[in-house]
């Protein structure tokens, strides 16, 4: 007997899906997400101002690529599901009970006829401790909570570059600025137009979107 | 006048009354006292046993004093066999949550699960509602240290400290009296035995008579509950002069 991953789910290895680009990154108070803005089909970009993140709870942020349909649908069902929580018990779910719920749902989808393919980022700040926290899953629903991670190709050009600047108390500025020399990398040298990316920060206060100017033109030397 | 309504627990009276309701409230009036105090670092639950034996075995026969979860106890006062269910309901409800959350269930849900439970035996026909209040201690990080009792209604509600069982109306006066405000978990566990000892028939207790337990943060900030053995109590006794007398303990002893 061999494990063998569902015929849909090594749709993942499509190389529409691993151009998406998602980034995460944790600081001392903070945890900033960053996704592409470009919704791809084959060869064709359909949209340049994709928004590839849902707001869980007050604290928690989701951002997906993966299968066009499934990731929309599959993002707004755990959306309905935290808030549907957090109406019930007046109290949100912590960034860490959010991640292990989205990998249940997903471990159970993947053992079904039809998995959903989608790649995550949760990214969130605990509401009591104040801790940031960061939680990279893939379509098979491996969770791994990570001081920084991305998905797709992204990671073949981000990763060595925040191996190389990161540091797990790094404030905001600190943080834009690694994610700035990993988007200049990214335009750099990815051969795709991915259209630049949408920044959010989760803090102690919520999210808000940043303001991330990335019309700079970054040649290959 | 009353009998008409009585048979079924999910019929009102004319006065608006559900009988079965109050008939289980009576019937946990008459079991052994339960009461809890909440601390600031901690919570204490202690219970009169009504069932003592020399004959019977004193660790293996919990009959007030439960662990729901790691973050979680209650005691119990009424019908233990009705107890039963819900405390295993109640241990299969945490530990579902921690299936699927990855963390301890928060105090209230938990009782609030056990509550819905008790509640719809009061509306939906054909059986009796469960004989059983609890108080329950337990601890998270959202609400700290928190203490609730429900009853066979479904009602529950979070206490500084609260009581249940025979006499819960003098050890609730008691407790009014005695409380204070910031006390810690020693000097909760002393007022417990006080109380306990003027509620309970004999002025001198002694560890088979009673049950112990309290919920705590170690100094490196993890949370235990532990389950008091017998030679604790009768530590706790002597310390507050209430333990029977060794001599006429060890009374027939001495006669070979």
């Amino acid at each position: 007997m061999s494990f063998q991953i569902p015929l849909q789910a090594q749709l993942n290895n499509n190389h529409t899906i691993r151009k998406h680009v998602l980034l995460g990154i944790t600081g001392q108070d903070f945890t900033l997400i960053a996704a592409s803005k470009a919704a791809m089909r084959g060869a064709t970009v359909l949209k340049a101002a994709d928004d590839k993140t849902r707001q869980l709870n007050k604290h928690t942020l989701m951002a997906f690529s993966g299968e066009a349909g499934d990731t929309i649908q599959f993002a707004e069902y755990i959306q309905a599901n935290a808030q549907l929580y957090s109406m019930r018990n007046g109290i949100d779910l912590s960034p860490s009970a959010v991640a292990n719920f989205v990998r249940g749902e997903l471990a159970s989808s993947l053992r079904s006829r039809k998995p959903y393919n989608v790649n995550l980022l949760l990214g969130g700040v605990d509401p009591i401790t104040l801790k940031p926290s960061l939680y990279w899953m893939d379509y098979l629903a491996s969770l791994a909570p990570l001081p920084y991670a991305a998905h797709g190709y992204a990671q073949y050009y981000c990763l060595s570059i925040l191996d190389k600047h990161h540091h797990p108390d790094i404030n905001y500025e600190q943080g834009i600025k690694i994610l700035r020399m990993c988007t200049d990398e990214l335009k750099r040298r990815l051969p795709i137009d991915f259209k630049g990316m949408l920044v959010k920060v989760i803090t102690k206060d919520g999210i808000r979107e940043v303001d991330y100017d990335d019309s700079a033109r970054i040649d290959c030397p | 006048m009353s009998r008409r309504y009585d048979s079924r627990t999910t019929i009102f009276s004319p006065e608006g009354r559900l009988y079965q309701v109050e008939y289980a409230l009576e019937a946990i009036s008459h079991a052994g006292t339960a009461l809890g105090i909440l601390a600031k670092d901690g919570i204490v639950l202690a219970a009169e046993r009504k069932v003592t034996s020399k004959l019977l075995e004193q660790d293996t026969s919990a009959e007030k004093l439960y662990i729901l979860n790691d973050n979680m106890i209650c005691a119990v006062a009424g019908m233990t066999a009705d107890a039963n269910i819900l405390i295993n309901y109640a241990r299969q409800a945490a530990q579902k949550y921690l299936l699927t959350y990855n963390e301890d269930i928060p105090c209230e849900q938990l009782v609030r699960r056990l509550c819905d439970l008790k509640q719809g035996y009061t509306q939906h026909g054909g059986l009796r509602p469960f004989g059983v209040s609890f108080i329950y201690a337990g601890y998270d990080p959202q609400r700290q240290f928190q203490l609730y009792q429900s009853n066979p209604s479904g009602n529950y509600g979070g206490w500084k400290a609260t009581s249940v069982g025979a006499n819960n109306a003098s050890a609730q006066s008691l407790l009014k009296q005695d409380y204070k405000e910031d006390c810690d978990l020693k000097e909760a566990c002393g007022m417990a035995v006080k109380v306990l000892s003027k509620t309970m028939d004999s002025t001198k207790l002694s560890s088979e008579k009673i049950e112990f337990a309290t919920v705590g943060k170690t100094k490196d900030g993890r949370i235990y509950h532990h389950l008091w053995g017998a030679d604790e109590i009768t530590a706790l006794l002597k310390e507050h002069n209430l333990a029977r007398d060794e001599s006429g303990l060890d009374g027939d002893q001495k006669i070979v």
